[in-house]
């Protein structure tokens, strides 16, 4: 077994994949910062949104390996972050930011 | 030495949960994190329009300047992620190289932050402004120490790593700041999207 394949098994992917992860997220960034520019009409909120999801989703993923990791990471990462969107989703509620 | 420093050549550490300890406890500290900017950020979205006789966040966002800097802290992650994977290999040369690298992304990000706050601050928008400028500057801020803190662990793994002083397993420090640093970026996207580039 090479050192590569080592690495890409056991923490991974290759430094050639990372690359191709790193230009996926800088394309969708230029895409993001496009938005500002071009009118998207209704498009334009949730157009953001998804990228903003699809972005972080690819570097708690890739980069953070929690993707290729032991489970238990991803529920003790995603039972934080869960709870942070719940506990404001409901404080926002209550002071009435999506009405 | 812990029972973490004692994991085999297949990452399996010697723990009741067969995992490592320091690494359950990075998750643990991050998952917590984002109740941190959770909160400053439904703050910050909140009183985002309560301008007062302050500037509007349109009249002094920069968005090609913060773009660049976005782009900056992007890449900062793929030059983390290379050490971590280097780290891996036990190729120490470019552990330091990439890591080094990655510290200098970060120091560039943040002082394109520093200059951010000076530019705005010269436009009238102080902390104390409004409603807004006050929310906005603590969670930038707070991002922005997050961020020097990182630069400070890449620094001091630099240092350790040609010291040879980095107890346990070399792979799994690197790995460590490595998650720290990936979650900065992490942030760093919301806050961009939210606070930048959705107007209020």
């Amino acid at each position: 077994m090479t050192t590569e394949t080592h690495s890409t098994t056991e923490h991974g992917m290759s430094n050639a994949g990372y690359v191709r992860i790193a230009a996926i997220l800088a394309a969708i960034t230029a895409l993001e910062v496009a938005t500002y520019y071009i009118d998207l009409g209704a498009l334009f909120l949730p157009s953001l949104l998804i990228m903003m999801v699809v972005k972080f989703i690819i570097v708690v993923s890739y980069f953070m390996h929690l993707k290729f990791d032991n489970k238990l990471f991803s529920w003790v990462f995603y039972a934080g972050l869960i709870l942070a969107l719940t506990v404001y989703a409901i404080f926002l509620a209550t002071f009435h930011f999506f009405s | 030495m812990t029972a973490d420093s004692h994991a085999d050549s297949h990452g399996a550490a010697h723990t009741s949960t067969g995992l490592s300890n320091n690494k359950l406890g990075m998750w643990l500290f991050l998952g917590s994190e984002c109740l941190l900017f959770g909160g400053l950020i439904s703050t910050y979205m909140l009183y985002r329009g309560r301008v007062g006789e302050g500037p509007r966040p349109s009249q002094v966002f920069d968005i090609p300047f913060t773009s660049v800097s976005s782009f900056v802290l992007l890449m900062s992650s793929l030059t983390m992620v290379l050490a971590v994977s280097a780290a891996h290999k036990g190729d120490e040369r470019n552990t330091s190289l990439w890591v080094a690298i990655t510290a200098l992304l970060g120091a560039t990000f943040v002082g394109g932050q520093v200059y951010e706050f000076t530019a705005f601050y010269n436009e009238g928008m102080g902390f104390t402004t409004s409603l807004f400028s006050s929310s906005f500057y603590v969670l930038t801020g707070f991002h922005g120490v997050h961020v020097t803190v990182g630069i400070i662990m890449l620094m001091s793994t630099v240092g350790i790593l040609k010291r040879s002083k980095v107890p346990g397993s070399k792979a799994e420090t690197v790995e460590m700041i490595g998650l720290y640093w990936h979650f900065v970026d992490v942030v760093w996207i919301i806050i961009f999207t939210l606070i930048y580039l959705i107007p209020a």
